[in-house]
């Protein structure tokens, strides 16, 4: 299985949006302690209820981190309701890989810290 | 040169590196279990009729191995359960409502399989209990020198593994049983990970009771084995009621069986059972001190093989420790580590290990676990190192990268 082709271990080894962002509309965290994961996401929502700035901050395995990366940019540019309504099989199409069960939860959990995005922790 | 015994090991050419998690079969173990099925069964201690008769002597001669394999002094001593878990499940209930009073602490190793805790977190929320744990040494080792402070006289249940699941600490069960008994604690023995690996003999150690399950010394899942002494079985209330553990009942109220029955409701895992005492009848005819030892040459060559590559950290290693070793690298996540293993026909474990304290005080997430059994090979031990330097290899920081916003 090429789990590990070059755009998961390149997000890996240099995620997107690494770092939370000053003047966020909404910060979320989400925790997996099965394994320790743990992504907190920052979104800026501008004066035309689109998503212009995100950061985010954590760290996990190569898969849960190739989703964080791949989902901070990938929102830009959405409105609120469309993050928050987010589903699998978006983050499936981004990471474009084969996942198992056990490795399914890696790659939900960004989705999950960004689809309660404005849920207070 | 044991391989050959384990069909599960020639049809897929796996290297089982994860024994602590559960253990492969051998052959005789499967026939004795078919063989049951084919020819015997039928339900114990009821029929009249010959395959009832039969069945019941299979199942009471089972029971009769267990005894003499832990030395136990009666087989009135030998509980069969679905396992470890539920045979501390059983002592939480039984045993706690007959000692734990509120204001009582039961006394633990902060490092215990979630099985060895939460049933006592359980008791201690119904009894007004507290949970009281021994110090660990920065080797991850009990600590002898506090070890009898942690002995007040509101103690009164000890419940410790033999061998830690995570670390594979062999844990001084010997010298804690003799501190605990000057002061009347009953102690309770998890050996999950020590029994049909290392010799136990429960008149040697005098444990109070001992635990431990089946597939994990290659008897069927389901099945395990509860060890008590007999006057602390004879003053406990059943756990579970129902047929066979009762004498005469009314519909008010019942009387219970001798043991060991008053603690074996139901139908019991009949073809478990006898495939247990064929695991049992298998590993003593290689000889346990034999598959001891075995095991531990597999062990240190692990673990030296381990210490060899610098881009892993061992976690729990001191000084003895038998078959299990954890592991973390820095550059890449257990699942991972796991992931690129699984690639390799490798099998380990990764996560918490049902250990999150322990966990916590290493200070990690979750390790990776590898652990042998004496029928690895070396060339097993070899898989798993070149795996990781492939591991190592995929994960590294490679020169030519382009600098980016973020990172690590």
């Amino acid at each position: 299985m090429d789990l590990y082709q070059e755009q998961i271990l390149e997000h890996y080894k240099h995620p997107q949006n690494f770092g939370l962002i000053k003047n966020a509309t909404y910060t979320r965290k989400e925790l997996n302690p099965t394994c320790g994961d743990s992504f907190t996401f920052s979104i800026h929502i501008n004066d035309k209820g689109v998503v212009d700035e995100v950061g985010f901050a954590g760290e996990g395995c190569a898969v849960s981190t190739a989703s964080a990366s791949l989902l901070s940019e990938a929102i830009k540019g959405k409105t609120l309701p469309e993050v928050l309504n987010l589903k699998t099989e978006f983050i499936l199409e981004l990471l474009h890989i084969e996942l198992g069960p056990a490795r399914l939860k890696c790659a939900l959990l960004p989705l999950q810290a960004v689809t309660r995005i404005n849920q207070s922790s | 040169m044991y391989k050959s015994d384990f069909p599960l090991l020639q049809y897929t050419n796996v290297a089982w590196l994860d024994n602590a998690a559960t253990t492969q079969k051998p052959q005789v173990v499967l026939d004795k279990m078919t063989e049951f099925y084919t020819h015997y069964n039928a339900n114990v201690h009821r029929g009249l009729y010959t395959l009832s008769v039969q069945a019941t002597a299979l199942y009471e001669s089972a029971r009769g191995t267990v005894q003499a394999f832990i030395h136990a002094g009666a087989p009135e001593e030998i509980i069969f359960t679905s396992g470890t878990t539920a045979g501390i499940n059983l002592l939480a209930t039984s045993l706690g409502e007959l000692l734990i009073k509120p204001g009582d602490e039961i006394l633990l190793s902060p490092m215990e399989h979630h099985s060895n805790l939460v049933p006592w977190q359980l008791l201690a929320k119904r009894k007004q209990a507290k949970l009281t744990f021994f110090d660990l040494t920065s080797d991850t080792e009990i600590d002898l020198n506090t070890l009898a402070g942690k002995i007040t006289d509101r103690v009164k249940i000890i419940s410790l593994a033999h061998i830690s699941n995570a670390a594979g600490t062999v844990h001084p069960i010997k010298q804690i049983i003799e501190l605990a008994h000057k002061n009347h604690i009953p102690v309770i023995i998890d050996g999950a990970q020590s029994v049909g690996h290392v010799p136990v003999n429960v008149q040697e150690l005098d444990c109070d009771f001992l635990v431990w399950s089946g597939h994990k010394m290659c008897g069927p899942t389901g099945t395990g084995v509860l060890y008590g002494k007999k006057r602390w079985l004879e003053q406990m209330e059943p756990w579970q009621g129902g047929g066979d553990m009762i004498k005469e009942v009314t519909l008010e109220q019942a009387t219970w069986n001798e043991l060991p029955y008053k603690f074996e409701a139901g139908t019991p895992n009949i073809a478990g059972v006898i495939g247990l005492a064929a695991a049992i009848e298998y590993l003593e005819k290689i000889g346990i001190k034999k598959i001891e030892r075995v095991t531990s040459e597999r062990y240190h060559y692990l673990l030296t093989s381990l210490q060899q590559l610098d881009f892993i950290k061992l976690h729990g290693v001191n000084k003895i420790n038998h078959g299990i070793v954890s592991f973390t690298m820095d550059i890449a996540h257990p699942h991972d580590i796991a992931q690129i293993l699984d690639e390799h026909n490798v099998a380990v474990r990764a996560g918490h290990h049902c250990c999150q304290p322990l966990m916590h005080i290493w200070q990690v997430p979750a390790t990776t676990r590898a652990s042998v059994y004496f029928y690895n090979e070396p060339e097993d031990i070899d898989k798993l190192i070149n795996g990781l330097k492939k591991v190592y290899d995929t994960f590294r920081p490679h020169p030519e990268s382009l600098p980016c916003k973020g990172g690590r």
